[in-house]
């Protein structure tokens, strides 16, 4: 079986700069996958020529083994839910998620269309048009307009961004469902770590156009390849070439035995309910973030303590 | 404001309902024969006439004008150069304008000077003095009137819709069909309204470019006040080109108040 999708050595270039720097990926079919990096970091642009809105410079893009990187959109069989959703206005929820059966000519477009639009809870507001539904709705149908088509690969551009929290977490949780429901591949790209985390089977981290990290979400957070990776995925104090994650540093009153420990002196330490942050200035100015339960809240601020580690929860990069 | 519009038209109305008098100008008794008299076979034929005149206008300017838009909101850098082009023609007065297609088409003009030097033809064709003169000229003239409210609607028009649709598998002449015309709309309707109203009361056009032969309401309107010096059948005439514009515009203003809530 190939992979639903494989990028092989793409590179594009605008008048200026280099967007995406020569990135090969492989993705199986029927799994739900994360494109993740900060603002112009080239996932945008990167799903874009997967999806054939732009040609990449170099390299090919194949679908099912076969090289599309030539074809048109509307030769693909891949579907795009738009960051902004892009919901025809002149249409009701009911036809926008026909538009694309009634272009194929396949005569039971209603009641796959009823369907798809029950599959995301949107049956009733069938006959809606795009200006009489919030966000969230408006999601669903772009969501249901491409998932009626059956596509071997769904992209997702940054879909829950424009959705407020509560929204989002519920979504993410939708998301996922509809995906092992339906078994289409999804490819979803996205700036927030946790989101890409909580949801892929794997993740892809991106930076200037390349590939930093291309794994599992326990790898690239436990065993990230690069500092970026390491810094990007989650929060992570650096001493020198050691980097330690918040929730494995430890705070101590004395000086402890035996392990890498530097002194600091306690900033802030806040509360956020199910644990507490002590906020600590190392000696050279540096900050460093510990996580502690909430019963160990007695640091205060001003106070000098000893920051240590597990040496094995360390990461280390050259 | 009201002044300037209110009172005019107050004196149009009071006039229509009156005589002529025998040098011009206005006198009692107070009747309603200008308007009876509109009802003539010869009269109703300039109304029909320049409706149709106005529709095939309108017709025209949407036919030239929506690709013309269309090539000018996808232009990039060049869409500031091809607007000024578009409104180049303005910077000369409409009299000019409309002139200058006298010196193309007439028997002697550009037009039959060439085909008759090439051979094409050997006696010059009768361009001038007919509808077909009149609608050129004033397709000519409005174009631009079309344009610019289209071009704005097109501006504004979501470049994701055209991927979606794209995306969903249409290729480009279903996307112009089922997502670019049906929301541009507002803008043929804008576009229209602004075109078929004022073609509607032309007369310079007419006049110059379809001689007497192709009278339209405007000309009618102007005639009665200057020649046959009959002030109140003028007015008749005039009101119900107003009443005419009237209706087709609060028509589509309700048409389109309608799209937009829907």
């Amino acid at each position: 079986m190939p992979p639903v999708l494989e990028l092989r050595r793409i590179i594009k270039d605008f008048p200026g700069h280099r967007a995406v720097d020569d990135v090969s990926l492989s993705f199986d079919a029927g799994g739900f996958y994360s494109l993740l990096g900060p603002s112009g970091c080239g996932k945008t642009t990167t799903l874009r020529m997967i999806g054939g809105f732009e040609q990449p410079s170099h390299g090919e893009v194949l679908l099912n083994g076969a090289v599309v990187t030539e074809q048109k959109p509307w030769q693909r069989d891949v579907s795009t839910v738009f960051q902004s959703y892009a919901l025809f206005p002149h249409l009701t929820a009911l036809r926008n998620v026909e538009f694309g059966l009634r272009e194929r000519g396949i005569s039971d477009r209603q009641s796959r269309a009823l369907r798809a639009l029950e599959l995301v809870q949107l049956s009733e507001k069938r006959d809606r048009t795009p200006a009489q539904l919030s966000g969230g709705e408006k999601q669903r149908v772009a969501l249901a307009r491409s998932l009626v088509l059956e596509p071997k690969l769904l992209l997702l551009d940054e879909p829950l961004a424009a959705l407020d929290p509560s929204l989002r977490k519920q979504m993410r949780a939708e998301l996922k469902a509809m995906q092992r429901k339906t078994g289409i591949t999804f490819l979803f790209v996205t700036h927030d770590q946790e989101e890409a985390l909580s949801m892929s089977d794997k993740v892809a981290v991106m930076n200037h156009g390349r590939i930093e990290q291309f794994g599992t979400p326990e790898e690239v957070y436990l065993k990230p390849a690069t500092r970026f990776v390491a810094g990007f995925l989650g929060a992570i104090n650096w001493f020198g070439r050691a980097g330690v994650r918040p929730e494995s540093t430890r705070l101590a009153r004395e000086k402890p035995e035996g392990l890498p420990c530097h002194r600091a002196a306690v900033e802030s330490s806040l509360f956020l309910g199910n644990c507490i942050h002590v906020n600590a200035a190392l000696e050279d100015g540096a900050r460093v973030i510990a996580e502690i339960p909430r019963q160990e809240n007695h640091f205060r601020e001003g106070e000098t303590v000893w920051i240590h580690w597990d040496p094995a929860n360390e990461l280390r990069f050259e | 404001m009201a002044l300037f519009f209110a009172v005019p038209l107050a004196i149009v109305c009071a006039y229509s309902f009156l005589t002529r008098g025998d040098y011009g100008g206005v006198e009692q008794p107070w009747t309603v024969e200008n308007f009876s008299r509109l009802a003539d076979p010869l009269y109703l034929a300039i109304l029909w006439r320049s409706l149709w005149i106005a529709a095939l206008s309108t017709a025209f300017c949407a036919l030239l004008g929506f690709p013309l838009a269309l090539f000018i909101s996808r232009a990039g850098r060049r869409k500031n150069l091809y607007l000024q082009l578009v409104l180049l023609p303005f910077w000369t007065s409409f009299l000019v304008r409309t002139y200058a297609w006298l010196f193309i088409l007439r028997d002697t003009g550009f037009v039959n000077t060439v085909l008759i030097r090439l051979h094409f033809i050997a006696a010059p064709l009768q361009l001038l003095y007919n509808d077909g003169a009149v609608l050129l000229g004033l397709v000519y003239n409005f174009l631009p009137f079309f344009v610019l409210p289209m071009y704005a609607t097109l501006e504004r028009l979501d470049p994701a819709l055209l991927e979606a649709a794209a995306d969903l598998g249409a290729r480009p002449f279903a996307i112009l069909r089922r997502v670019i015309l049906p929301v541009s709309a507002p803008g043929f309707v804008a576009g229209a309204v602004l075109v078929f109203i004022p073609c509607l009361g032309a007369y310079l056009t007419p006049d110059l470019l379809g001689g007497g032969k192709s009278v339209m309401l405007g000309n009618l309107v102007q005639n009665q006040f200057t020649t046959a010096r009959d002030w109140p059948f003028g007015s008749a005439a005039s009101l119900v080109l107003m009443l005419a514009s009237a209706l087709l515009l609060a028509a589509l203003m309700r048409s389109r108040i309608a799209r937009e809530l829907m």
